[in-house]
């Protein structure tokens, strides 16, 4: 008795996980950690595509960033995932790909309207088959609130002499921080402080390539200038920045206690919705050199190999890399910018600046986030410790650049020459 | 009773824990240890590799540093939350259990409360207290012409897991005080009596009467102030992430294993060296509670009233 109602409890169980994770023809599921987003999705991505196609039926199935990767995996080994997944950028796709959960998409039409650098991130070492189609990046820079310039006379600085004059200026008023960042959550040390100047000094893509190939090291003058004018940076941040979090830095300028944010192009939409009057600059390179901006790769979207409905899951693909696709995208989402060459025209007055700079400057990627950051210890890490570190004081230019070429030279054959 | 009814009835009140307790503890438990000896290969298969895990976690600097550094903070924590948390416990529980005391269970709840509290909220609220920025300390401090001292206690090298430690104190004091005052109870009366007949104050028969008494329950205090220590992971996660920065100074066993089994940005979840770290630290913690209970257990007297 016991035993048979058992099973059939079992069963039940088994069937309905079973249903759940086979799509009906013409349906297909979305998995995404942008949860942020599931309003844009739903109400405007979505009916755009379904206005085209509406014999598919799209569901936007978002999880958690932090617990993505982890939960993505286990559905995908499970086999009851979504038909599209979105992609992290680099080891993390290409990891789910060499698994043989994502499918090839070369013959994706749309994918001509991509270049290789907006590809880099989705596609094999060999450059041979690229598995998601890019879908945004993010832009480095810094935000500056309009209303504090204007009261102590300021105009966004073009070099990085006036760069440090005009946070002196703000200082020596004393009203505002200067400069907004913390070190506490580390990343903002990296991300925000390392990779938004950084390719001013090791040139961009020359530097990247040339960190990957092992002709440059860590230890070379464009990695310690990077961390010596980071450095600087130190007497201008808030107060007690070293406990400051990434909420707090964004609260400190939100309310328009500080003058100057360092960015990414992410937070445009929280400062809109806390009404700072700002502008923006481009990471202001040393007087006399040519400027280069950190234009990421960062969202990318691919099929799940082994979807039921692949010939949907395909169309909606393509669909992404339309310029229809990203002109709603890039204006839904201020500071996510569309990868494609199509013609883009973007409302908001920052985000339209920051996207300007692809016009005067060179872009690159992170240079922490193809290949090197593979192996143990993981470069990535070591590149959070090491910024915050510097900013913090507690470790010098050289020393930084020696232990990331020193963790680096573990694992690393190019650079163990 | 017939043996076969006994010996059947005996497996269905033993099953409901057996099956829990295998499923959820002894299984994950068996399956982590089995998982260390294998490396997960790029094409998603495993292959056996015996012991290396361990050999490269403890011999390869790349990993012991890490290691040792999480190795060493853990025994920090643990040793501020033996000399804070447990005397702290043991003096409010003899507090609370003073024979004229007013308010006797609003003391005892309100102490207690925190340890109800969710993680994320008490490292959230700490976090807004100390913030060098919103934070009350530094204005209570500049209050009373203290400003000076005030730092950014989280983000400093040297301070960042001593404030931690002692926030989780500040959370958890309330069970060694919950624990050794229920022993308290416990004493009979007369023996109190007794003492005081024989001319001892409140203060005197609480060190020679009382405290022999409760010996195993600060015993037993300390075994669980160690498991949970060395099994400590949320608070640090909630407050510092995963990096556990500043340059790894407040990175204890947990911390350290759930970067290396779920990964961290850039860094992918290695599972079968997150288990060799796991695997660690059940040893670690099996250790330290066959020491308690092979040395210090079995010399300890027990009184029954």
């Amino acid at each position: 008795m016991l035993k048979t109602a058992l099973k059939s409890m079992l069963l039940a169980a088994v069937a309905s996980v079973a249903l759940a994770g086979s799509a009906s023809a013409g349906k297909i599921t979305i998995e995404s950690w942008r949860n942020d987003d599931a309003t844009i999705w739903k109400e405007k991505i979505i009916p755009a595509f379904q206005a085209k196609h509406p014999d598919i039926t799209v569901e936007f199935n978002p999880t958690a960033p932090a617990e993505y990767n982890a939960a993505l995996n286990a559905r995908l080994e499970g086999g009851t995932a979504g038909d599209i997944i979105t992609c992290r950028p680099f080891d993390a796709s290409l990891d789910l790909f060499n698994k043989g959960h994502l499918a090839s998409l070369n013959d994706l039409p749309s994918m001509a309207s991509f270049s290789d650098v907006a590809k880099s991130a989705w596609t094999t070492d060999d450059g041979k088959t690229t598995f998601c189609v890019p879908m945004a990046s993010v832009i480095h820079g810094f935000i500056y609130n309009k209303d504090i310039f204007k009261e102590l006379g300021l105009e966004p600085p073009k070099t990085e002499e006036e760069f440090l004059a005009l946070l002196e200026k703000i200082k020596a008023n004393g009203t505002y921080t200067p400069l907004v960042l913390g070190t506490n959550d580390q990343w903002e040390a990296a991300t925000m402080g390392f990779q938004n100047i950084g390719p001013n000094y090791w040139k961009g893509e020359e530097g990247r390539k040339a960190l990957i190939d092992g002709s440059q090291k860590f230890t070379d003058a464009p990695y310690i200038d990077t961390f010596k004018a980071l450095a600087k940076w130190a007497p201008y941040l808030g107060d007690g920045y070293k406990a400051q979090k990434y909420p707090d830095s964004q609260n400190l300028f939100g309310l328009g206690r500080g003058a100057v944010y360092a960015a990414g192009s992410w937070d445009i939409s929280t400062f809109r919705g806390q009404n700072v009057n700002m502008g923006a600059f481009k990471a202001p390179p040393p007087a006399g050199s040519e400027c280069y901006i950190s234009d990421h790769t960062d969202i990318g979207i691919g099929m799940n190999a082994k979807t039921a409905n692949a010939a949907d899951a395909k169309v909606f693909l393509d669909w992404v890399g339309s310029e229809e696709f990203a002109n709603i995208f890039a204006n839904a989402l201020p500071g996510f910018f569309p990868l494609s060459s199509a013609k883009v025209t973007i409302s908001d007055d920052v985000a339209q600046s920051f996207v300007s700079w692809r016009g005067e400057c060179k872009s690159t990627i992170r240079n922490s986030y193809q290949i090197l950051s593979r192996g143990t210890p993981n470069l990535e890490n070591e590149l959070w410790n090491v910024s915050a570190q510097v900013l913090n004081g507690t470790m010098t230019p050289e020393a930084a650049g020696a232990q990331l070429e020193d963790g680096l030279k573990k694992w690393y054959a190019p650079h163990q020459k | 009773m017939s043996r076969t009814a006994y010996l059947l009835l005996l497996a269905v009140f033993l099953a409901p824990a057996v099956i829990i307790y295998s499923t959820f503890s002894i299984y994950p438990l068996l399956a982590t240890i089995f998982n260390s000896f294998y490396d997960r290969q790029d094409d998603g298969t495993s292959l056996f590799v015996g012991l290396s895990n361990f050999t490269t976690l403890l011999s390869d600097p790349t990993w012991s540093a890490p290691f040792w550094n999480a190795f060493r903070n853990n025994c920090l924590f643990f040793l501020i939350h033996m000399c804070v948390q447990n005397p702290i416990g043991l003096v409010l529980a003899a507090l609370l259990s003073l024979p004229r005391l007013n308010l006797r269970a609003t003391y005892r709840t309100l102490i207690f409360m925190p340890t109800m509290l969710s993680v994320v909220v008490i490292g959230f609220s700490w976090q807004l207290i100390l913030s060098p920025l919103w934070g009350v300390a530094k204005m209570f401090l500049s209050f009373f012409g203290l400003g000076f001292l005030f730092g950014p206690w989280l983000g400093e090298e040297s301070t960042a897991l001593l404030t931690i430690s002692l926030i989780s104190v500040w959370q958890f004091v309330g069970i060694p005080m919950i624990l050794i005052y229920t022993a308290l109870l416990a004493i009979p009366d007369e023996l109190i009596d007794a003492a005081t007949v024989d001319g001892l104050n409140q203060f005197q028969a609480f060190i020679w009467v009382k405290l022999p008494l409760i010996l195993p329950t600060l015993g037993l205090v300390s075994v669980l102030t160690f498991v949970n220590n060395f099994n400590a992971f949320d608070l640090i996660y909630a407050m510092k992430g995963a990096l556990a920065g500043p340059n790894f100074s407040a990175d204890i066993m947990g911390t350290l294993f759930y970067r290396v089994f779920f990964g961290n940005q850039l860094q992918l979840g290695d599972t079968s060296m997150g288990s060799a770290i796991a695997t660690m630290m059940f040893l670690i913690i099996l250790t330290g509670v066959m020491i308690y209970l092979f040395v210090i257990q079995r010399r300890m007297h027990r009184y029954s009233f």
